[in-house]
């Protein structure tokens, strides 16, 4: 009976150790992925100065002298960010207050899983899609060569619809039914009482799926890669056909052949990037925090 | 004169039968209470209206109910139905917007604009549901931080906003504290000089106090329908006089 029970005890202690084993990779995987990112990329920083990496705006890696500046690039991925949310979120608001609220059961059924996939499609073909279909589309429609801020923004901003639409779809139908239901007894069709009440009442919801779709956007790499064009320059806002290359891009194209402080520089890059991310996820928890109250 | 008036009215939930052959006719500018133990059908009556029971999925009506003569299940525009036939529920409900936005959702969603119109109107809603004084300084601030019974007068505000005919309330007091109830109930005894009114309570008191008819219902039948007063004093049903009595429900 006791050494039975003194076993059991003996397990769960074990049990008790691989949960909290498993619990603490995720938390050491970050801290690594941290500490080298940081290693590697802070000292290249300060030796290349900190402002002028990140405010100047020639990057020439393999002139001699090389310059390493990325400026550019960090403007081209608020851009095509940018570029993601305006087409990416009202579609997605309007797709998920569809699937919430509007959509007939049967639809539904056929939707969710379609939005489901359309998540875990590999980001190459995306990129695939983007230069089949989009760099020609966007080349005869609008001209400039198709590799361009606004093909990458539009493969964006249809990668990022999942994400909008799934939690813009939880945080509508988190909305309680008295809401709906008061407007309606005012007189307001379904479709007012949608969009004036109960997609306001889903706000910060709403606003957590913009902050996610973001993260999501600014961090893709392959399919914008394929669709951006690349080039390392300074592009105003008004330059949307010509092409640009992303800090994500930048790591990716390069890194293959990097040596020394270029190579350094591109993990620089990365910490940027990494910075970015961090940001990103301090909104989203302030959002959700201040939902929560 | 009668406002509505209900001819063999019969609602079913899918397969269940919620409502049994109720007929009976609503004055106007009085108050009427519907009272009987939980799952009667009283708030199932007073949703069907204004059609809310719309809004659930297999309810099925039959019979007549009309409004100043017109059949509301007919050939109607619904959303001006509910805009005729207001609405106040059991818990308060006021949208995550600011007091005066609150009010000005009903008169912009029936076409006013105007802002001096809006202001006009959200301030006579206000003082016809006694909270103005409470909020006038206040209008641009979250209704949200409106006390439970604030709200309540809010929301019977809001409805007002649309100047409706009918005023139909289901269990407006049952979530508020004593003082909150009487505000109300006085509130509601004002309200009937301009609006009919239809009220579904549990409290007895309050059926008493404010309402000059009351009907009965169990099971989904209506038992007994009269003057408020003499339903209290001298029921003629015996499950009505049980019920009133408390010896159950």
């Amino acid at each position: 009976m006791t050494t039975s029970t003194n076993s059991g005890k003996h397990r769960e202690q074990i049990m008790h150790i691989v949960f909290t084993l498993s619990a603490l990779t995720a938390i050491v995987a970050v801290g690594l992925i941290c500490v080298f990112l940081f290693a590697g990329g802070v000292p290249a920083m300060l030796e290349i100065g900190v402002l002028k990496f990140l405010l100047g705006k020639d990057w020439s890696p393999t002139d001699t002298p090389a310059s390493f500046e990325i400026f550019p690039m960090i403007i081209a991925s608020i851009y095509v960010t940018t570029g993601a949310i305006l087409f990416g979120v009202p579609i997605g608001i309007f797709t998920a207050a569809f699937m919430a609220k509007i959509c007939p059961k049967r639809l539904y059924a056929f939707l969710k899983p379609t939005i489901s996939l359309l998540a875990g499609i590999p980001s190459v073909v995306y990129g695939f899609f983007g230069m089949v279909v989009l760099v020609p589309l966007v080349r005869t429609w609008f001209g400039g060569n198709g590799s361009s801020m606004l093909t990458a923004s539009l493969l964006l901003g249809i990668m990022i619809l999942p994400t909008v639409i799934g939690i813009a779809e939880t945080s509508l139908r988190a909305v309680p039914e008295e809401l709906y239901e008061g407007a309606v007894a005012l007189g307001a069709s379904h479709e007012r009482a949608v969009f004036f009440i109960v997609i306001p009442a889903a706000k910060s919801g709403v606003m957590a799926a913009v902050v996610l779709g973001i993260g999501r956007a600014i961090g893709e790499t392959m399919a914008v890669k394929m669709v951006a064009g690349n080039q390392a320059l300074l592009r105003m806002p008004k330059e949307f056909l010509k092409g640009l290359r992303t800090l994500t891009a930048n790591v990716v194209i390069e890194m293959g052949y990097a040596e020394g402080l270029h190579r350094d520089a591109l993990v620089a890059t990365g910490v940027v990037l990494f910075v970015f991310i961090l940001l990103i996820n301090l909104v989203f928890s302030l959002l959700n925090r201040r939902s929560a109250l | 004169m009668h406002k509505f008036t209900l001819r063999n009215v019969e609602l079913w939930y899918t397969d269940f039968k919620a409502l049994k052959n109720v007929t009976m006719d609503i004055e106007a500018n009085a108050i009427t209470a519907l009272i009987g133990p939980s799952g009667c059908g009283k708030s199932t009556l007073l949703k069907s209206l204004n059609r809310m029971n719309d809004l659930i999925e297999g309810c099925r009506i039959t019979g007549e109910i009309l409004l100043d003569g017109e059949d509301i299940y007919g050939d109607i525009d619904i959303n001006l139905l509910r805009k005729r036939v207001g609405m106040v529920f059991q818990k308060p409900n006021p949208f995550p917007m600011s007091i005066y936005d609150n009010i000005a959702f009903g008169p912009r969603t029936h076409g006013i604009k105007a802002r001096h119109k809006l202001d006009e109107i959200v301030e006579e809603a206000l003082k016809d549901a006694a909270i103005w004084d409470e909020v006038k300084d206040r209008l641009k601030k979250s209704a949200l931080s409106l006390s439970g019974g604030q709200q309540q007068r809010l929301c019977i505000a809001r409805a007002l906003s649309v100047s409706p005919d009918v005023l139909l309330m289901d269990e407006p007091t049952s979530a508020l504290d004593p003082i909150s109830t009487s505000k109300i109930e006085d509130l509601v005894s004002e309200l009937k000089k301009t609006y009919t009114v239809v009220i579904v309570t549990h409290n007895m008191q309050q059926a008493t106090r404010i309402s000059d008819k009351t009907a009965f219902f169990l099971l989904g039948e209506m038992v007994e329908f009269g003057d408020s007063e003499q339903i209290f004093s001298m029921p003629k049903d015996k499950r009505c006089e049980d019920y009133i009595t408390g010896r159950f429900g």
